[in-house]
C-alpha cells in the first residue's frame, strides 16, 4: 500500500480495519524522510524513537478497542520552533542548536493526547524571520515541485507536499506558514488571533503570530485544527471558550457544498499593483469566478491602508523580535561563546556567533524602533496603523463573508537569491494584513503555472474558519488537488 | 544661608503571595538555591506569563490602604535591559498605565507636625532573580539564584514631599506598619522584601525651584537610608555653600563601611529601558465590585485603631500608639478585652508590659508566642477575685507564656493560690508574734512601722501567698489584742 497519497480518513480506515499498523505508518514516513530529506532539508530533527514509541502506543490502543480519534497513529511534522519534551527545538538557529526543552507546547500535548506521532521537527528561516528558509542555521529548504525554487518560509508545507508526512503544524508570523503553502501546494491555515494556544512556541512576534495546520487537503486541514484550537490556561492571549470569535470545536460543513449567496470580497489594492504577476492574477480571479458562479456575488472593496499595513508589520514585528530573542543570552541555556571573558563580551559573541543574519537585523530595527528617540514615530504609527487596518476589516466584513486575495505576488523565487531586506519583506505584502487584524487566513491551491503551484488566500474574521473550511473545500473540489512529483511514483 | 533638603522615595515590596506573579512556582524566601523554579521564571523559549490574581488583589489592598484611585484599566509592560539573573533580558513591569495613581500617607514630622507625603503610584512588577559574586578579575564567577525570580513585587513612589531625612525614615516606618497590617508583605528589610531608592536635591529655603537630583540606589536598612540622605543632604549643602552646586543628576550608592554616597553614573547616561506593552498579557481591566469587595475586606488601619483607642478606652495617646501599631499585638489586645470584663487599662498593661518584655526577650510576634487571650483574661480575673496576688500572677504569667498552660493549672501545679483563709492565717499571725517579741514591743511603744517587718514575715512563712491585705488586718487586730 502507498501510504504516502492516503489522505488523513484513508489512513484511520486502514488502521482500524488492520490493513496496516500504526507503527508501519509511522515506519513507512520515516524511510521517505531517510530517502528524501538530504535533498529537501525539510526536517533539522527526526524523531525516529519518540515517533516508534508513540506509534507502538496507538496500536496497542487499538488492539485494545480504546477510544481513538482521527489522529491516533498518525504522523505529524512540527514547526522547531514549537517545543517539544525531550526532543531538540532549535527554532532553525544556532543560538538554540542543543537546546532539549523539558516541556511540551500546548499544541505538542493536544496532538500527543490525540494520540498522533510526532515523527520530526521541521525546519524554517531562523525562529521564523523570513519568507524562504534561506536564512536556517541548518540551510535552506528545497522546493518539492522544483529543487532549484525556494518553497516559502517553512518546511512543514514542504514535508506535507512530498509526502514526508501526512500532516505538520507549524506557525505564521507574516505569511510564512500561507506562502509555503502556496508554493508547495498545499492547503495551510493561520487561525485567528486566540485560537490556538501560543504556549511553547518560541516567540518572535508574540502579538502577530499564531500557530496552524498544513494539509493536503481541506477536510485533513479542519480536523488537525479541531484538535489544535482550544482555551488554553497557559496562555493570556488565548480566547476563553465561548468568548466571541472563538469558534466551536465540530466543523461538520467541510462538504463541497456551494454556499447560497455567499458574498466574496474582493480588495482592490490587492490587486492593483504591477508586482502582481499576470497569471497568478489570472489564476486568484478565476478561483473567485468558480466561487460565484452559480450562487454568489464578487463585492468590490477597498482597504485603503493596506499599503501600510506592511510597513507597520515590519516594524511591529522587528520590535516584538528584539525583545523576544533577547533572552538568548548564553546564560542559561543554549549555545554559548566559549571564548567570552566578562559578561557583557559573554553577551556580544554569544549572540553575535549565535543568530543569523535577518534575526540580527530585526533585533538591530527592533531595538532602534523601541528606542525612546523613536518609539513615538515609528512604535506608536505603527500601532495606529494597526488599529487602522483592523477598522478597515471590520467594516469589509459587514460587507461580505470572506475575502480573498492572492497569496503571492508571483510564483516561487530562485533558491539562494539574493534579496534586499525590503524586496524580502515585499514577499508578505498579501499576508500581514490578517497577522496584525488577528483574522484567520487560509491558503489552498488554486492551479499551477509552468508546474508550479498558486495559492489563493480567504480571509474570514475570528470564529469563522467553518466557513474558510467550507469555501476552501468547495474550491479544492473544482479545481482538483495538486501531487508534488515526490508524490508521483 | 538655610539650604532645605527635598526627598522622594521609590520603595519596592516584595508581596507575600503563595505563588509567583507569572507563573506556578512557590514564592519562599530561603530556600536551596534554584530550587523554585520552572521554564518560566527561568525564560525559557515559548513559555508564557499567566497572572496570578492573589498579587493583583494584593496591590489593590495596599492602593486602598494608602488612598490611592485603583485604575479600572491598566498594562503590563517590557522594561528591558540585559542582565544575568533578568532570565527574559526584561522585567514585567507597568508603565505609563499603573494600577494605583495618587493616593498619600499621613505622617507626624519630627516638630511633631501632620503632613500628607502624596504618592505619585503604585504598580505591579516582577522580581529579578539574584547574582552572589565571588572573587574577582580571572579566578572570579558569578552564581545565579532564580528562587526570586519572578515574585510579585509593588513598586511605591512618592511626590518629592519629604524634607528632611528623618521624615524619610518616619515615611517609612509608617509605610512598613501598614503594609504589615493588611497582610500584603513581611516588610523585611534585611530579607529585601522591602527596599528602597531615594531620590534627593537640596535648595536653598524658600526656593520653589528644585536642586540637582541625586538617586541613591538600594538602601537596605532603615540606618542607611539616613545616614545616606543625611550625608547626602550635608554633600549636597556645602556644594550649594561653596557656589559649586552639582553640574549634573547622578546615581549614587552607599558606602556603609565608609559612611559616604558615591559617584555611580551620570543620570543622562540611564539606560533607554524600550519599555512597550507586554504583547503575552493583555490588559488588565479591574472591575469596580472587586474593588468595593477588597476594600470592604480591609482590617481597621492604624490610624482608625490609635484614635478608637483612644475615644472609646481612654487611652492615652502613646498606650494607643504602643498598643495599635502592630495588627499582632491589637488583635491580641482586643480579643483579650472581649474576654475580660475588668479594666481596659489592666490589660493594656499587661500587654504593654510584661507581654512586651517576654516577646521581646524570646524575638517572637504575639502569633508565635504560645499565650492565648483566654489564659491572660482568665488570670486577669483570677487577680480580681483575689485567688492570686498581682505579685504571684507575674509568676504565673512566665508560665503561661513558655508553656501555653491555662492559669489556673498552673496556680494549682505549683501551689500558687493565695492563701485567704482567716482562720489559717490568724494561727500563723500569732506564732510569728510569739517569735519576735521585739519588733511587737516596738509597735505597741507606737513604732508603726514594725508592722510591715511583721507582715512580711507572715508573707515569708507562706511563700508570697498570703493575702496581704487580710495579713495586714488580722495583725494589727491581734496586736491589739495583746495584754
Amino acid at each position: 500500500m502507498e501510504l504516502s497519497t492516503l489522505s488523513l480518513k484513508e489512513l484511520g480506515n486502514a488502521l482500524r480495519k488492520k490493513a496496516v499498523s500504526a507503527r508501519e505508518i509511522t515506519g513507512a514516513f520515516l524511510e521517505r524522510i531517510k530517502r528524501f530529506n538530504p535533498d529537501l532539508n525539510a526536517f533539522v530533527t527526526v524523531a525516529e524513537e519518540q515517533a516508534l514509541a508513540a506509534a507502538n502506543e496507538a496500536d496497542l490502543r487499538l488492539a485494545r478497542g480504546e477510544r481513538v480519534t482521527p489522529l491516533t497513529g498518525i504522523p505529524v511534522a512540527v514547526a522547531d520552533t514549537i517545543c517539544t519534551k525531550g526532543i531538540k527545538t532549535t527554532c532553525a538557529s544556532r543560538i538554540l542548536e542543543n537546546f532539549i526543552p523539558p516541556y511540551d507546547a500546548t499544541v505538542v500535548s493536544r496532538l500527543q493526547e490525540a494520540g498522533a506521532v510526532v515523527i520530526g521537527k521541521t525546519n524554517s528561516d531562523e525562529f521564523g524571520a523570513g519568507t524562504t528558509t534561506g536564512y536556517s542555521a541548518f540551510g535552506p529548504v528545497c522546493n518539492p515541485w522544483d529543487k532549484n525554487r525556494e518553497p516559502g518560509g517553512d518546511g512543514g508545507a514542504v514535508a506535507v507536499a512530498a509526502g514526508l508526512a501526512p500532516l505538520a503544524i507549524s506557525f505564521d508570523t507574516g505569511g510564512n506558514l500561507r506562502r509555503a503553502a502556496a508554493f508547495c501546494g498545499v492547503a495551510g491555515l493561520k487561525p485567528a488571533y486566540g485560537s490556538v494556544s501560543r504556549f511553547g512556541l518560541a516567540a518572535l512576534a508574540p502579538s502577530l503570530e499564531q500557530i496552524g495546520p498544513l494539509a493536503r487537503q481541506v477536510e485533513d486541514l479542519a480536523l488537525l485544527y479541531q484538535v489544535l484550537a482550544g482555551p488554553d490556561p497557559l496562555d493570556a492571549t488565548s480566547l476563553p471558550a465561548g468568548a466571541p470569535g472563538r469558534s466551536g470545536q465540530e466543523f461538520t460543513g467541510t462538504a463541497a457544498t456551494g454556499r447560497p449567496g455567499l458574498r466574496i470580497g474582493l480588495p482592490r489594492e490587492y490587486f492593483a499593483g504591477e508586482e502582481l504577476q499576470a497569471e497568478v492574477k489570472d489564476l486568484v480571479l478565476a478561483a473567485t469566478g468558480i466561487l460565484t458562479e452559480k450562487d454568489g456575488e464578487q463585492v468590490d472593496l477597498s482597504l485603503p491602508s493596506t499599503g501600510y499595513a506592511l510597513a507597520a508589520h515590519i516594524l511591529l514585528a522587528a520590535a516584538e523580535a528584539s525583545s523576544s530573542l533577547a533572552r538568548y543570552d548564553g546564560v542559561r541555556y543554549g549555545y554559548r561563546s566559549p571564548e567570552a571573558a566578562d559578561i557583557d563580551l559573554l553577551y556580544k559573541k554569544t549572540r553575535t556567533e549565535g543568530f543569523g543574519r535577518e534575526a540580527k537585523r530585526r533585533i538591530l530595527l527592533g531595538t532602534l524602533v523601541l528606542s525612546a528617540e523613536c518609539y513615538g514615530d515609528y512604535y506608536l504609527n505603527a500601532q495606529k496603523v494597526r488599529t487602522l487596518v483592523i477598522r478597515e476589516f471590520t467594516e469589509a466584513f459587514t460587507k461580505c463573508d470572506l475575502i480573498l486575495t492572492p497569496v503571492t505576488r508571483e510564483l516561487p523565487g530562485r533558491a539562494g537569491e539574493e534579496k534586499s531586506p525590503l524586496r524580502q519583506y515585499q514577499d508578505e505584502s498579501y499576508t500581514v494584513a490578517a497577522n496584525l487584524a488577528g483574522l484567520s487566513g487560509l491558503s489552498v491551491p488554486c492551479g499551477l503555472v509552468d508546474g508550479l503551484p498558486v495559492g489563493v488566500q480567504l480571509l474570514a474574521p475570528a470564529g469563522r474558519e467553518d466557513l474558510l473550511f467550507q469555501v476552501a473545500r468547495t474550491l479544492e473540489k473544482a479545481v482538483g488537488r495538486f501531487s508534488s512529483p515526490f508524490l508521483r511514483g | 544661608m538655610n539650604y532645605e533638603t527635598v526627598i522622594g522615595l521609590e520603595v519596592h515590596v516584595e508581596l507575600k503571595t503563595e505563588a509567583k506573579v507569572f507563573c506556578g512556582c512557590a514564592a519562599r524566601f530561603g530556600a536551596e538555591p534554584n530550587t523554585h523554579v520552572c521554564p518560566g521564571c527561568l525564560g525559557m523559549p515559548g513559555v508564557l506569563p499567566v497572572l496570578n490574581k492573589k498579587a493583583v488583589e494584593f496591590c489593590i489592598k495596599a492602593g486602598l490602604a494608602l488612598q490611592c484611585r485603583i485604575a479600572p484599566f491598566s498594562m503590563f509592560d517590557r522594561k528591558q535591559y540585559f542582565y544575568p539573573d533578568l532570565p527574559q533580558a526584561y522585567q514585567i513591569s507597568q508603565g505609563d498605565l499603573p494600577l494605583c495613581t495618587g493616593g498619600g500617607l499621613k505622617i507626624v514630622t519630627p516638630g511633631g507636625e501632620e503632613k500628607i507625603i502624596r504618592l505619585n503610584r503604585i504598580h505591579l512588577e516582577e522580581e529579578a532573580g539574584r547574582t552572589y559574586h565571588s572573587g574577582a578579575g580571572a579566578t572570579g564567577y558569578s552564581l545565579l539564584d532564580f528562587n526570586r525570580s519572578g515574585l510579585p513585587l509593588i513598586e511605591i513612589v512618592t511626590e518629592p514631599d519629604l524634607r528632611s531625612p528623618a521624615e524619610a525614615k518616619i515615611f517609612l516606618e509608617k509605610l512598613q506598619e501598614i503594609l504589615r497590617y493588611i497582610e500584603v508583605s513581611d516588610c523585611k528589610m534585611e530579607e529585601g522584601s522591602f527596599r528602597c531608592d531615594a531620590n534627593i536635591s537640596v535648595r536653598p529655603a524658600g526656593s520653589q525651584e528644585f536642586g540637582r537630583r541625586m538617586e541613591i540606589k538600594n538602601l537596605n536598612s532603615f540606618k542607611a537610608i539616613q545616614s545616606a540622605l543625611t550625608y547626602e543632604a550635608n554633600r549636597l549643602g556645602s556644594l550649594l555653600a561653596a557656589g559649586t552646586p552639582p553640574e549634573q543628576e547622578e546615581s549614587r550608592g552607599w558606602d556603609e563601611t565608609r559612611g559616604m554616597t558615591f559617584f555611580m553614573r551620570p543620570k543622562e547616561k540611564a539606560t533607554d529601558y524600550r519599555y512597550f506593552p507586554d504583547p503575552d498579557l493583555p490588559p488588565l481591566v479591574i472591575a469596580e465590585e472587586w474593588v468595593e469587595e477588597i476594600r470592604a475586606g480591609l482590617p481597621e488601619l492604624p490610624e482608625e485603631k490609635k484614635a478608637r483607642y483612644m475615644e472609646e478606652y481612654g487611652l492615652s495617646a502613646q498606650d494607643a500608639d504602643l498598643l495599635g501599631s502592630s495588627r499582632e499585638t491589637a488583635e491580641f489586645f482586643e480579643a483579650t478585652l472581649r474576654l475580660y470584663s475588668g479594666e481596659v487599662k489592666t490589660v493594656a498593661n499587661w500587654v504593654m508590659g510584661e507581654f512586651a518584655r517576654l516577646l521581646n526577650l524570646e524575638k517572637l510576634t504575639p502569633i508565635q508566642s504560645k499565650l492565648e487571650p483566654e489564659a491572660l483574661a482568665a488570670m486577669l480575673q483570677m487577680i480580681d477575685a483575689g485567688e492570686i496576688s498581682g505579685k504571684i500572677a507575674k509568676t504565673v504569667f512566665e508560665e503561661m507564656f513558655y508553656s501555653g498552660k491555662p492559669p489556673r493549672e498552673i496556680v494549682a501545679e505549683k501551689g500558687l493560690a493565695q492563701i485567704s483563709d482567716e482562720s489559717q492565717l490568724v494561727v500563723l499571725v500569732r506564732e510569728i508574734l510569739a517569735q519576735h517579741p521585739g519588733p511587737v514591743a516596738d509597735y505597741r511603744a507606737g513604732k508603726t512601722k514594725a508592722l510591715g517587718f511583721l507582715v512580711g514575715q507572715v508573707m515569708k512563712e507562706t511563700k508570697g501567698q498570703a493575702n496581704p491585705g487580710l495579713v495586714n488586718k488580722l495583725l494589727r487586730e491581734e496586736l491589739e489584742k495583746l495584754p
